[in-house]
């Protein structure tokens, strides 16, 4: 049997993968603050004795896509976009810090500011915990502004700010949590030139047409891959037909 | 045989069949009186690890970079946004509008407390004040029978004036209920809310105090659906769903036509 068929059918293997990614970036067309993943492929040639004519196919995840999403206007005060570069920082369940684009925040019954899957947003001083209020302004700096229950307007009181930080986009990579981590190494400062917008969320910055147009063309790709298999197959069949009697 | 590519689309189009529910929950609701917005959240799942990043693909080489492949999306919640709607004249004396926090309390008859912000009171066969639904407000207010006119004040205080004498008597206070998070108010239907452990404890008190609304007699607070908003909500919903949709048929055109050709 030729070889060729498994070189043909690692890459039909692996651009249903690439394929999986693709879909995966579509079906988070309408997730707040998503960062599309990039999918490419790679060649392995395997070296043996001879020619190293066999190379195989590997796609892998290269990186993310770090373009900023459009702003939705919402109207609600604990909904904050990043305007521009940055990120939120988050507490994940393990205690780490983490980070995300995904302003949608959210109040427990104990005052905690957290993001719509629970976890603390990171304030000064770790996470951020707010007495009842009548009144919250999340500043351009993150800065949170309370009025508190019964208070006067005059009496408005800055409380914390929120920790914002804007490392190198090389250093994030996404865990499987969906969130941004730090790549081994040190924790970066806070950043005092990541801009909040309050009353907006940022929208997914998946292109679609970028991804169908993507899609399409993984799936002509897959096409080929078989159709390298259909032939190496009719090779086969040939050359056992030759070796037929009569 | 799972293909993930195509489980993946279906999150996708789960996602944005929920999200099309709530949008034409909201249109359903745009003249519904102290109706709250709804929006649904979606949230990326798990990313599968394909393949580690920084393994050693030799002994002295390591992978540049890895492949994690994400599962999908899926609904995280709907949640309910408690910002003010407009607040509408009607010139009738029993519709009342809560003029900022707080939320009008209602005995249920299991004996339980409901909130809402509707204030289209009416009056019942005894004289109580009860919501549309028919649930007495609490605590009750009895306006007696005869009662020439009724007055609300923006603190709660309801007066009536009786035939016969000449200044409005007192027959009670309508009080006002805030939550930490009312976000976290669970949502049962007949413009009510019941209290959860996300939204936390009621804080009762007098309207006007304290950082509640005040409430405002002869008006109604609209819902706050902004119908253009949802109008664009909808066009982007349905083309992530048709793009989904597409997903499912391209990669099944591909299994297609690996099983036809091989």
């Amino acid at each position: 049997m030729d070889r060729g068929l498994y070189v043909a059918m690692s890459g039909a293997k692996q651009l249903l993968q690439a394929q999986a990614s693709n879909a995966n970036n579509l079906a988070n067309s309408n997730t707040p603050g998503f960062r599309a993943d990039l999918e490419q492929q790679r060649t392995m040639p395997l070296f043996g004795p001879g020619q190293p004519s066999r190379v195989y196919a590997l796609t892998e995840r290269p990186g993310h896509d770090f373009k900023p999403g459009a702003l939705q206007h919402t109207g609600r005060t604990l909904d904050v976009a990043i305007d521009g570069n940055g990120w939120l920082a988050v507490q994940t369940r393990d205690g780490k810090e983490a980070y995300t684009r995904a302003g949608n925040l959210e109040i427990t019954p104990e005052g905690t500011l957290v993001t719509e899957s629970g976890l603390p947003v990171l304030g000064s001083g770790g996470p951020i915990v707010l007495q009842p209020y009548q009144k919250l302004e999340i500043g351009a700096d993150g800065t949170l502004s309370v009025l508190a229950l019964g208070a006067n307007p005059t009496e408005m009181a800055a409380v914390d700010q929120i920790k914002r930080v804007n490392p190198d986009n090389t250093d994030l990579e996404k865990g499987t949590d969906g969130l941004m981590h730090l790549k081994p190494g040190a924790t970066p400062p806070a950043s005092a030139d990541v801009k909040l917008v309050s009353g907006f969320i940022e929208g997914s910055n998946v292109n679609n047409i970028e991804e169908m147009v993507q899609m399409i063309q993984l799936a002509r790709h897959f096409e080929n891959q078989i159709k390298v298999m259909k032939t190496l197959d009719d090779n086969s069949q040939a050359s056992s037909d030759i070796m037929r009697m009569g | 045989m799972t293909t993930p590519a195509l489980w993946i689309a279906k999150t996708g189009l789960d996602a944005q069949q929920t999200k099309m529910s709530v949008i034409s929950n909201n249109l359903a609701n745009a003249n519904t009186f102290g109706f709250k917005k709804e929006r649904a959240l979606f949230e990326d799942l798990l990313y599968q690890n394909v393949r580690q990043v920084g393994a050693q693909s030799t002994q002295n080489t390591t992978l540049p970079s890895g492949l994690q492949i994400g599962t999908g999306v899926r609904t995280v919640a709907t949640e309910k946004i408690h910002t003010q709607g407009n607040i509408i004249q009607t010139q009738n004396s029993l519709d009342i509008a809560v003029n900022g926090r707080g939320f009008m309390q209602v005995l249920m008859p299991a004996g339980d407390i409901a909130y809402t912000r509707d204030g289209s009171l009416k009056l019942d066969a005894n004289g109580q004040l009860v919501t549309n639904g028919g649930y007495t407000l609490e605590p009750a207010i009895t306006v007696p029978a005869g009662a020439q006119s009724i007055t609300v004040g923006t603190d709660g205080t309801v007066s009536v004036l009786e035939p016969g004498n000449t200044a409005p008597t007192v027959v009670g206070n309508i009080q006002l209920a805030d939550f930490i998070n009312p976000t976290g108010l669970q949502p049962i239907g007949e413009n009510l809310f019941r209290e959860s452990v996300a939204s936390g404890a009621p804080v009762v008190g007098v309207p006007g105090q304290d950082g509640l609304g005040t409430l405002q007699q002869g008006a109604l607070e609209s819902s706050n659906v902004n119908v253009v908003e949802e109008l664009v909500n909808m066009i982007e919903t349905q083309r992530a769903y048709e793009m989904n949709s597409k997903a499912i048929a391209t990669t099944n055109d591909m299994l297609g036509f690996a099983s036809n050709t091989l």
